[in-house]
């Protein structure tokens, strides 16, 4: 089952490698990682993505809360969660399929954000498998680049993760 | 007071009640070394190879319970340090390492012995640290100790640019008295529910087995097992890293469990209804076949590192804490509890336990003209009474080290046993004479392993550490060897040595005694010759059996109950090789 995993940890040098070191020393699965500091300086908030069974994603878990660094963790797949992703998409455009373009993207709620003379950059933010939808519903050959940040997320609600 | 970082780093070690530090020198920790030679409370051990200064702290670590202390310099010397910290993480050994880095201005620019040990040791550490900032060192030094120390112990390393030991920067030193760390809270005492339902669970079972581990001896629990032990009445099986933690000689002891433990330890966990594990980790050189293991037990884990439950095999009690303080709860609620051990079904249970020690699982042929390894260990054991302090190296000799000398008191068995590592014993030898001078100490080893780290004779030359090496000496890398009888058609693929050299005048060369010991009726006496040399380090080149092998034997894949005994002596395939 895919989880998502998001931890606060200490903003250290070094601290992004202990955790990805983790993952392929003891060859755990990881879809996707994304870090960044919060609005506390001194700490890191990392969310990331992998599949497992319960027992694999116990140990995951475990394993993760031994590393010193990491002050805090939780699975948000445990409970109801908002996820978001962002994704540029650049995309051949020719004056046959600009509009169609354009209209694909109002449907998802996308922006244009650049626009040249033969490509557009389209940005998306939603759940992962609406990204998925997106690029799915353009045409294969007019895709130039596909750029996705990863999942982050956060639970509902007024519970929060922090300190 | 304000110091310059070399002499705060020596300082700090000083406030930290440091006696022995581990070293060799080299560029980068020269104003270290400086600063150590300025001073006489902490005594320099200078090895032979940094592995060998890893592996003496780690003797002394596990012979003593404080942490072991290593300085070594960047670049080859922090990576040769490698083996030995992997080594003391995989047994949860205190250990804070101190390696030299290039200055700050130059990490990144493949400068002359740079390596990015903290890249390195990331996977075989408890936690590292790189100091960026003099200010800082004294309190990176205190948080190293306390992560080494506390929780599940193990070795921590403090990489150390050679600008922020500049002799020309001042700054304040303070040493910390206490550290905090927000992100490191080890949990001491267990949930007393959890508690409560494993001394139930333990107080309904019908053929109980208690296996402890490594994590007595670390959490200083000895003294509770035995206590708790006794209180039940229940049979007790330890691993190879728990030896000593309950007597040997008691007559509840079973001996020790896994691979080459005894039947009735194996037989015992395999029939068992209700199994404590106590400081243990279901290592698989214990468990065997997992899907297996224990079919009919349900299983009780006490371990203070979270991680360790459930890793390998499901528990039904979960305990999560110091062992100490959980085996004091319990035996504390098993004495207030009405309820008692069921005496018939217990009475049972030992009968059946004692037609599986019938079998004598580890008997070997007496009557052989040659050294037989177990004889040489049973000799040993003799002769110093029970008393030494015994490291071993890895292999068969570890095994009879193991099964033949019985550890009446924790931390006399000092041996590598989560990593395996070839090379460990005599620079672990040399690490625990110094912490117990008084004490006989021996090396168990065979000529493979002991040529790992044989250059350390002359450590113990210099230092004074006078141990007794028992090399048993069957001119094959003997575990290799039976492995390859059982399993690769008796194909021995380079694991004999042609050139094996003369270990006599080699311990001569080095400055000690050595002696060559041929036949069976010259063992014993060997033996109280070398140890009545107490000031002398005596290399014992014990003459062994080629052909004998550790029994009994659980094989790769197989569970408990599936041991591989002894072929009765004689029989052609016991003599194939000879």
């Amino acid at each position: 089952m895919r989880h998502i995993i998001s931890i606060l940890i200490e903003n250290e040098s070094g601290a992004l490698s202990r955790v990805a070191g983790l993952f392929s020393a003891r060859g755990y699965n990881i879809e996707s990682l994304t870090v960044a500091p919060t609005e506390d300086e001194t700490l890191s908030r990392m969310t990331l993505v992998t599949w497992g069974d319960e027992n694999i994603i116990e140990q995951i878990t475990k394993q993760l809360n031994k590393l010193i660094d990491v002050v805090k963790l939780i699975d948000l797949a445990e409970a109801v969660h908002i996820e978001r992703e962002l994704m540029m998409i650049k995309i051949k455009t020719t004056d046959e399929t600009r509009e169609e373009i354009k209209r694909m993207s109002d449907i998802f709620r996308g922006k244009i954000i650049d626009v040249a003379a033969n490509s557009y950059v389209v940005e998306i933010t939603g759940p992962s498998d609406k990204l998925d939808a997106f690029i799915a519903a353009i045409d294969d050959g007019s895709i130039i680049e596909v750029v996705r940040s990863g999942p982050t997320g956060i639970s509902r609600g007024e519970n929060g993760l922090r300190l | 007071m304000e110091l310059n970082g070399a002499q705060i780093l020596v300082q700090s070690l000083k406030d930290e009640g440091v006696e022995f530090l581990f070293g060799y020198p080299g560029g980068a920790v020269l104003h270290l070394y400086d600063a150590l030679f300025h001073q006489q409370d902490i005594k320099h051990i200078l090895v032979r190879h940094e592995q060998g200064a890893t592996h003496a702290a780690d003797g002394y670590a596990r012979a003593t319970g404080k942490p072991g202390v290593v300085l070594v310099t960047s670049g080859p010397g922090a990576t040769n340090a490698v083996t030995g910290i992997a080594t003391a993480h995989l047994d949860s050994i205190p250990m804070v390492v101190i390696s030299g880095q290039v200055p700050t201005p130059v990490i990144g620019s493949d400068a002359f012995q740079e390596v990015d040990m903290v890249g390195i040791t990331r996977p075989c550490v408890k936690h590292n640290f790189l100091v960026k900032d003099v200010n800082k060192l004294a309190e990176t030094v205190k948080k190293a100790f306390h992560v080494a120390t506390t929780g599940r112990p193990g070795p921590v390393v403090i990489d150390i640019p050679k600008d922020i030991t500049d002799p020309n920067i001042k700054v304040p030193y303070k040493y910390p008295r206490k550290v905090s760390m927000r992100s490191y809270n080890p949990v001491v005492k267990g949930h007393k529910k959890q508690i409560r339902k494993a001394v139930d669970l333990l107080l309904s079972a019908k053929k109980p087995m208690i296996y402890s581990g490594g994590g007595v001896i670390l959490g200083e629990a000895h003294k509770q097992l035995i206590e708790f032990t006794r209180l039940l009445g229940y049979p007790i099986t330890n691993t190879l890293m728990g030896l000593g933690a309950y007597p040997a000689t008691d007559k509840q002891f079973v001996g020790m469990l896994g691979m080459h433990g005894t039947y009735e330890a194996n037989m015992s966990m395999h029939e068992s209804d209700v199994i404590i594990a106590i400081g243990a980790r279901f290592d698989d050189r214990v468990t065997g076949k997992l899907d297996e293991f224990c079919p009919y037990a349900k299983i009780i884990h006490i371990d203070v590192d979270p991680a360790s439950i459930a890793k390998n095999v499901m528990v039904d009690v979960p305990i999560v804490g110091e062992v100490k303080p959980v085996l004091e709860t319990m035996i504390e609620m098993i004495n207030e509890d009405e309820k008692r051990p069921d005496k018939k079904a217990l009475v049972k249970w030992w009968e059946q336990i004692a037609k599986w020690q019938a079998l004598d699982s580890l008997a070997y042929d007496r009557n052989s003209d040659l050294i037989k390894p177990q004889y040489v260990i049973e000799q040993l054991y003799e002769v110093t009474k029970g008393n030494a302090f015994v490291t071993s190296d890895v292999g068969q000799h570890q095994m009879y080290a193991a099964q033949f000398y019985h550890f009446d008191k924790p931390r006399r068995w000092i041996n590598s046993g989560g990593l395996g590592t070839m090379g460990f014993g005599l620079p672990a030898a040399i690490g625990v004479k110094l912490a117990h001078p008084k004490s006989d100490v021996a090396c168990v080893t065979g000529e493979a392993s002991i040529q790992m780290c044989i250059q350390e004779l002359s450590t113990a030359l210099q230092y004074k550490t006078p141990v007794k090496i028992v090399n048993l000496n069957n001119r094959y890398m003997g575990m290799v060897r039976q492995w390859q009888e059982f399993t690769y058609e008796s194909r021995y693929s380079h694991s004999y040595m042609d050139t094996i050299p003369d270990f006599v005048k080699l311990a001569e060369a080095y400055g000690h005694v050595g002696m060559r010991i041929e036949k069976p009726e010259d063992v014993r006496s060997a033996f109280e010759e070398a140890f009545a040399m107490k000031d002398r380090t005596v290399f014992m080149d014990f003459m062994t059996d080629r052909t004998e092998n550790v029994y009994p034997m659980i094989e790769a894949g197989k569970a408990h109950h599936e041991m591989r005994l002894r072929v009765p002596p004689g029989t052609p395939v016991d003599r194939e090789l000879a």
